[in-house]
């Protein structure tokens, strides 16, 4: 090393970092006055970098068409239950019972469509009300045993933990009195399509329309809460920050409807659907574009409405009033008790239409249903920035989560990394998250 | 005076007291916390509350403000019965209470605060926020012209802030019985300064406030009456005008009124005082 040449080096790494410094500052600059979260920024930035990862590992396998379609698939049914379990970490509780309730649910389901419907009421298998009658008792028992477990917790005083726990015993028990551990299979064809598959999808157009609608949400929300902020004099963010924003989102949207429509159906099935439909097919197999899976619509639009409920409801105001200081909701005249009720109910809810996801998907219910379910649902959750303190939470943030969580197992697995290793893999960064997490909140204070 | 009060309400209804408290109880497992007792308030007036620890000026406010009930006793306001069950009912009478805690949602921006449990709904139902924090920055803009941070959670501002906060709530929804526990508690001079101006000016504003404090003087600079409570009992209720501090100090040590106090009593606490004095700083 030369007297000369540490100097001219040290210079240009003072340069490079004060450019980067420059840099990182400006881009800090962009982020506050474009007022976007940053928290999910960098989980945006997480699952990029384990995408790229695993697509560069896997010699680009992972990047394609028909493994980010599989992803949306696999991440849709703990997706939607990690929606309401932020809220049940807002509100300082937790739910263990969520894989039990689901495998519970499921069973019922199933047993109403198999057995119930066609044998004991007699009106026979396959009618065109099978899935929607099947599906809302579904539903309605889901909020009704979540409300049972949030009414003894807010009103019986019993911790969650222990009352989630007891529930998580009593519902994966009772799925045995109803089939003694045997399978129930297959489902009806109208329900399966909840499960996503090629026929469970919406196909090319129907999906450019829901991407399109969703485009014209997003300008018409960002319009709106332009609108609302000129009327009462409140900084705007700058007009390019809004139209950035608008295109960067309507970009990913419509990207992803690209992407699902990208992936074709299997030429199996496909051959089979020309056949059927009388269409000769042309040479190299008819490509009919797979498009938005049913569950991933319904995953969006569980996320939409359950950001809804969190963010612009009096009710998730609560919630997250009573997380932040459970003495000053009540104080305020919040009905604290019955809010809780109503945080285990919307879990119930939640579970029961991610029961029918996972149901349609397997065409049975299996007494493995839902088994450990409640762990993924709430790493999750708090992967995507929910905090046992209570208090602090985002749905949108739950939902990566859930991605990141299932892209790290869907990467391993094209890596033929064996499961007890990925459960390491996820573990670790199960603990990592939140310790960073906690690290930059403390640090910003 | 007090004497006059206590007899049926004249016709003249400013002599009607705009809250009256009877007989009020309330014990926690065997312990009398509030044992029996009276006090009034009238528009327009400070009533201090003082005592020593546990002398139950906290609990009795918290059966005014919903927030504990009473085992038994009664509360009219203007004269009229009212039951007061929740914070909500008290909410409902016009009475707020600023709690020494503040009571404030640590995760939550000022204007969630401000609105925490009566927030304002468009006509779907969905929250106004942009409503509510521009009711939030006018009602600021009168209590802490220098507060800016509408947007942060509240856990980050300072304690004055803070405090703005929880009494923007209740100025905010127009209080007409204003409860303040230990109100300058937490606060620098200039910030003490701050409330003891805001309360002058409530007070103007025709606001009844019962003022829970430690601080004598302040008790003795912003009170027209004060109330002085002990073991759970008022001792005395006593014109500002008529008692000096060391009065007061004297039946908040002793729980008993000066003419009762022996002199030896009356010595010891003579004693008690200059040393306190010493240490107080001024």
């Amino acid at each position: 090393m030369s007297e000369v040449s540490t100097p001219a080096r040290l210079s240009t790494l003072d340069r490079l970092r004060a450019g980067l410094g420059r840099a990182s500052e400006a881009a800090g600059a962009v982020i506050r006055t474009a007022d976007i979260d940053t928290r999910l920024l960098g989980l945006l930035g997480a699952l990029a970098i384990i995408w790229v990862g695993f697509n560069i590992a896997s010699g680009g396998d992972f990047l394609t068409p028909r493994n980010l379609w599989n992803l949306s698939v696999q991440s849709a049914s703990i997706a939607i239950m990690a929606t309401g379990m932020v809220l049940v970490i807002v509100s300082r509780n937790i739910d263990l019972s969520v894989g039990a309730l689901l495998g519970f649910l499921g069973y019922t389901m199933a047993m109403l469509q198999i057995t119930w419907i066609p044998e004991t009421l007699g009106l026979g298998l396959e009618q065109p009300f099978t899935w929607i009658a099947t599906l809302l008792v579904g539903l309605i028992l889901g909020a009704l045993l979540g409300g049972l477990q949030g009414f003894v917790t807010a009103y019986g005083g019993v911790p969650s933990f222990i009352v989630t726990l007891g529930g998580l015993l009593i519902w994966r028990g009772l799925i045995f009195s109803y089939a003694d551990g045997q399978t129930l299979a297959p489902m009806d064809s109208t329900f399966r399509l909840l499960g996503g598959g090629p026929q469970g999808s919406l196909g090319e157009w129907p999906s450019w329309i829901v991407g399109i609608i969703a485009c014209v949400a997003i300008v018409l929300s960002l319009y709106m809460s332009r609108r609302r902020k000129r009327k009462y004099g409140f900084t705007q963010r700058p007009m390019w920050a809004e139209i950035a924003l608008a295109v960067l989102l309507c970009g990913a949207v419509l990207a992803g409807v690209w992407v699902t429509n990208s992936y074709p159906w299997p030429e199996a099935l496909a051959a089979r659907y020309a056949a059927e439909h009388g269409i000769t097919p042309p040479p190299g197999g008819l490509n009919i574009p797979t498009g938005i899976a049913i569950p991933v619509l319904i995953m969006i639009v569980v996320t939409v409405v359950m950001t809804y409920i969190a963010t612009r409801r009096r009710f998730g105001r609560n919630v997250f009033a009573f997380g932040g200081n459970p003495e000053a909701a009540r104080l305020g005249g919040i009905n604290t008790r019955r809010t809780l009720m109503w945080v285990f109910g919307l879990m119930g809810l939640l579970c029961g239409i991610s029961a029918a996801i996972q149901t349609a998907r397997l065409n049975a219910a299996v007494t493995g249903l839902g088994v450990q379910n409640e762990l993924d649902v709430i790493s999750a959750a708090v992967i995507g920035g929910t905090s046992f303190a209570g208090g602090i939470g985002s749905i949108p943030g739950a939902v990566l989560g859930a991605v990141v969580m299932q892209s790290l197992r869907s990467g391993m697995l094209l890596l033929r990394v064996d499961s007890p290793t990925q459960d390491i893999v996820v573990g670790i960064v199960l603990v990592t998250a939140v310790g960073l997490d906690s690290l930059l909140r403390r640090r910003r204070g | 005076m007090i004497a006059e009060r206590q007899e049926a309400p004249t016709p003249e209804s400013d002599q009607t007291p705009l809250v009256a408290m009877d007989n009020i109880r309330v014990s926690y497992g065997g312990v009398h916390a509030v044992d029996g007792v009276h006090i009034d308030l009238h528009a327009g007036e400070v009533v201090g509350l003082v005592g020593g620890n546990g002398a139950g000026k906290s609990t009795l406010m918290k059966v005014l403000a919903g927030a504990q009930p009473a085992d038994s006793g009664e509360i009219r306001i203007d004269g009229k019965a009212a039951t007061i069950n929740s914070p909500r009912d008290a909410k409902a009478l016009d009475i707020e209470c600023i709690y020494q805690t503040l009571a404030l949602a640590d995760n939550l921006d000022a204007p969630a605060n401000v609105f925490l449990g009566r927030e304002l709904v468009n006509g779907i139902g969905t929250l106004d926020d942009s409503a509510m924090e521009s009711a939030t920055r006018q009602v600021m803009q009168r209590l802490n012209p220098r507060f800016k941070n509408f947007k942060s959670a509240v856990v980050s501002l300072s304690g004055g802030q803070r405090q703005s906060v929880a009494i923007g709530r209740a100025v905010h929804f127009n209080a007409r019985v204003l409860i303040m526990d230990e109100p300058t508690a937490a606060l620098g001079p200039a910030e003490t300064a701050q409330v003891r101006d805001l309360i002058r000016q409530l007070k103007a504003e025709g606001l009844g406030i019962f003022l829970i404090s430690h601080d004598i003087h302040d008790v003795f600079d912003l009170s027209d009456r004060i109330s002085v409570m002990y073991h759970g009992k008022i001792v005395d209720t006593v014109d500002k005008a008529s008692v000096t501090p060391d009065d007061v100090l004297a039946m908040i040590i002793l729980g008993k009124k000066p003419e009762e106090a022996s002199s030896e009593e009356l010595a010891e606490l003579q004693i008690q005082a200059e040393a306190a004095k010493h240490d107080a700083p001024s």
